[in-house]
């Protein structure tokens, strides 16, 4: 029985599977040559990567590697790994190693890129968490409410009004009432989009994008009307100062990287936690889960439908607007028209890419976040690709991921379609 | 759940003046109105209900005008009813100035029909996608690429206008058709739902543009912002009111938006193709077993779509701004959504609506003159419209109008 469970996948690929394999397989060897051509050949140079950020209790030296020799081991790597691919293939690992790939290029690009200079890693991973914040909450209010059938595409209006409220509350009473208040704002919405989805069962995509229209028009209405004016008094809040975590925070490296942030990353790694466990560990999420993959299964099991669309999608509003009043309490100090720019819809987008799973949106955020943060240290190294490319990068990913070109992203299964009680 | 024999239903029928609950008599009325229109559904939730919710919203709109002024906030307890007068004033200031804006005056129409003629083609191109069961989010970026190339036409070519102009609109909409036929092929070929791949398409065309505005190909020679070269003057869409006073922005475009309404209603209604996508919209699994090609439908759908996108990108910069520069398509493309929706996918319900949307946008600037309401209220009135064309039974409940068809399903979520 064991024997057959373990080469079972291998003899049984289906015709799909074996076809991505050998897709990911000539990627692979692509890759490599892309490697090899455009990193390898020409460059010189050593590229010096800094390991410790300033003020850490520990020094490490800095990390010099040669640009050119890099990118040969990278190349040889990667055609390896082409090799196996098409050759024998990774069965379950396929993903992690697709991960692993993505990993090592990109540490190679850097390395082109910096040849010659030299180039915070520790401060640029610290941005990457720190971009990726407001995307993880909008993923996550995505997982949330998808995995109860509804589809949320008001993440982007329900971040902008956290943002907002966060911004004008945050400024007459305090960040925490801010923070509160952003959360309220969502958990609003999210309400109005649970009735309009689930009780009057409008087209759960316009009841999205009408949030968006309606958000972004009220923030902006009301930014010109009252927070102009009174800039000092109601668009001006304390923003949460970073906090170093004892002992890990003093771990080197890693330390700064993960632990030496304000409070919202440290709500944001919670929040991973508690979801995941929550979804996959508890009598909650095990109802939820069904609710959404079968409603009709589940209403016959006893359980209630609708209750668990109108709590769940209005618990994702909640961490989305909590998500969004990050934009001003946690980072800027002060409201701006449509500050949130589309991190809804790469919220959105990290939801796919981690496969509706909390902690796949958070290492697919991590991603994202990592676009956007080399794309913002690629403009002070003067390196001959355009930022805008990087900035493309999560959306054209997120496509290639729903085509099933690599990995096929299985969404809940009524995801979006309104239950009727017969 | 019952719609049918619960809530303001019942109570109308106790209470009701006129009883014609049966379908019988619906019927002609109908016929009649499918005939004229082309459009199922009777004459109440075709234009009724477009009405009231515009009412409605506008209603909406007049109380958050009331609610968002300070000083006015603080009068109303010193003095209610100055507060009261006051408050009517300003509200009155606004819709006035928004009307005056709008059709006051020439220049108001015509700046109305110029913004209209971007929203129409715009509103098409969402409206032939729903026709077909699909909704094409990516107006915005359909837009952008149609715009970009109809730009680059416009500045690169040297040649008469008789062939200069046609050439750069109909680079506009190849642009756009290609943008939105990859997600059409995308969906017929692989599953991926467009509403994710069309959002996609739309961020990667801004970044796009983005980049494509600091290329020496594109850039205007010494300038270092994003900003591109000038269209030359034989591939602008002539002023249509230049005669009065130059300073009037109409142009041909809203021509080509005419006529394309006029092409959609006549594909959609009156030919083979456009049967099928409507077949296709109803019951795609109907359509398969009808021998239809289902996958043909799709891409070519999200490729007429995309190509009216990609017009309504190019009359913006071939009628109206010359050049392009970031978000040259002033989240027009968002607006078609809730546009197609007003004008219940119907082309002419689309210019209808267009000029209603147009209107806004037109009047909105002077509204802000004219009473200090900022423009961003005509959002937040579009995003209220839509809320009550999207959720009829709102505007049922409000009114008490019968025979209001339920909200229509267009997506069918994600899971393929």
């Amino acid at each position: 029985m064991t024997a057959a469970t373990a080469t079972a996948p291998r003899v049984l690929r289906s015709p799909a599977e074996i076809r991505r394999s050998r897709i990911i397989g000539i990627i692979y060897l692509m890759l490599a040559a892309f490697v090899l051509v455009v990193f390898a050949m020409g460059t010189e140079g050593d590229a010096t990567f800094k390991l410790a950020a300033t003020g850490d209790r520990f020094e490490i030296p800095d990390l010099v590697l040669s640009a050119a020799g890099l990118s040969y081991v990278a190349a040889a790597f990667l055609a390896f790994l082409g090799g196996i691919q098409l050759t024998r293939g990774f069965g379950k690992a396929t993903n992690i190693i697709l991960g692993l790939a993505m990993a090592v290029i990109a540490f190679t690009f850097l390395g082109w890129a910096a040849a010659g200079k030299s180039l915070s890693l520790v401060g640029m991973l610290q941005l990457t968490v720190v971009k990726s914040v407001p995307i993880t909450f909008g993923a996550l209010s995505g997982v949330m409410c998808e995995r109860v059938a509804v589809i949320n595409i008001g993440i982007e209006g329900m971040l902008l009004s956290g943002a907002f409220l966060g911004a004008l509350i945050g400024s007459v009473a305090g960040p925490w009432m801010g923070i509160l208040a952003g959360i309220l704002v969502g958990g609003l919405l999210a309400f109005a989009l649970a009735v309009l989805a689930i009780k009057y069962r409008v087209d759960q995509i316009i009841a999205g994008v009408v949030i968006n229209i309606f958000a972004l028009g009220i923030t902006s209405y009301l930014t010109s009307s009252i927070l102009v004016e009174n800039s000092d008094t109601l668009n001006r809040v304390d923003i949460f100062r970073a906090w170093k975590v004892p002992l890990l925070g003093d771990i080197p490296f890693i330390g700064p990287i993960f632990f030496n942030h304000n409070f919202f990353v440290y709500g944001m790694y919670v929040l991973v936690a508690v979801i995941a466990f929550a979804l996959f560990k508890t009598r909650w999420g095990l109802r939820s889960r069904a609710v959404g993959e079968h409603p009709k299964a589940a209403d016959t099991l006893g359980i209630n439908v609708f209750r668990f669309r109108y709590l769940n999608v209005i618990l994702g509003g909640m961490i989305a607007g909590f998500g969004g009043a990050y934009f001003t309490v946690g980072s800027a100090g002060a409201f701006d028209e449509n500050m949130s720019a589309g991190r809804g819809f790469i919220g959105l987008a990290a939801m796919i890419f981690g496969r509706w799973h909390p902690v796949g949106a958070l290492g697919a955020a991590l991603v994202f976040g990592f676009a956007d943060s080399l794309q913002a240290k690629l403009a002070i190294l003067q390196t001959p690709i355009p930022g805008e490319f990087l900035l493309m990068a999560p959306y054209i990913v997120t496509v290639i991921v729903v085509a099933g070109v690599v990995g096929r992203a299985r969404p809940p299964a009524a995801d979006g379609q309104p239950y009727v009680k017969e | 759940m019952n719609d049918e024999n619960t809530g303001p239903e019942a109570e109308d029928r106790v209470t009701g003046e006129e009883v014609d609950t049966e379908p019988a008599s619906n019927g002609p009325d109908r016929r009649i109105w499918a005939r004229i229109t082309g459009a199922e559904g009777d004459w109440r939730s075709q234009v009724l209900v477009p009405v009231l919710a515009v009412f409605t919203a506008l209603v909406i709109g007049a109380v958050i005008i009331a609610v968002s002024d300070v000083d006015l906030l603080g009068l109303w307890g010193d003095d209610a009813g100055e507060a009261f007068r006051q408050t009517l004033a300003r509200i009155g200031d606004a819709y006035g100035g928004l009307f005056k804006g709008a059709f006051g005056s020439v220049r108001g129409v015509s700046e109305t029909f110029t913004w209209a003629t971007p929203l129409i083609l715009a509103g098409l191109s969402v409206a032939i996608g729903f026709r077909a069961g699909l909704f094409n989010i990516g107006a915005e970026g359909q837009m952008l690429m149609g715009g970009m190339l109809a730009l680059v036409i416009g500045f690169q070519l040297n040649v008469t206008i008789w062939l200069h102009l046609p050439l750069a609109i109909l680079g506009g909409f190849i642009g756009g058709a290609i943008w939105g036929g990859i997600p059409g092929w995308l969906r017929a070929r692989t599953g991926a739902h467009e509403v994710i791949t069309t959002i996609m398409f739309n961020w990667i065309a801004i970044r796009f543009v983005d980049y494509a505005l600091k290329t020496t190909f594109i850039q205007r020679e010494g300038r270092p912002d994003r900003i591109s070269k000038d269209v030359l003057e034989s591939a602008r869409l002539p002023k249509l009111l230049s005669w009065i006073d130059p300073q009037y922005r109409l142009n041909a475009g809203i021509i080509v938006a005419l006529l394309a309404a006029w092409g959609v209603y006549w594909l959609l209604f009156k030919s083979t193709v456009g049967f099928e996508f409507r077949a296709v919209g109803a019951n795609p699994d109907g359509a398969r077993y009808a021998g239809m090609n289902v996958t043909r439908a799709y891409i070519l759908v999200m490729a007429v779509a995309g190509g009216l996108g990609g017009l309504a990108g190019s009359t913006q910069i071939l009628g109206v701004l010359g050049n392009a520069t970031p978000g040259f398509s002033a989240n027009l493309g968002f607006d078609a959504i809730a546009l197609a929706l007003l004008g219940r996918s119907h082309p002419f319900g689309v210019v209808l609506a267009g000029i209603l949307f147009g209107a806004l946008r037109a009047g909105g600037q002077q509204m802000q003159v004219a009473s200090d309401v900022g423009i961003d209220l005509i959002l937040v009135i579009q995003a209220l419209i839509v809320v009550f064309i999207a959720a009829p039974e709102l505007i049922r409940a409000i009114f008490r109008v019968r025979a209001v068809k339920a909200a229509e399903q267009i997506t069918r979520g994600w899971a393929t």
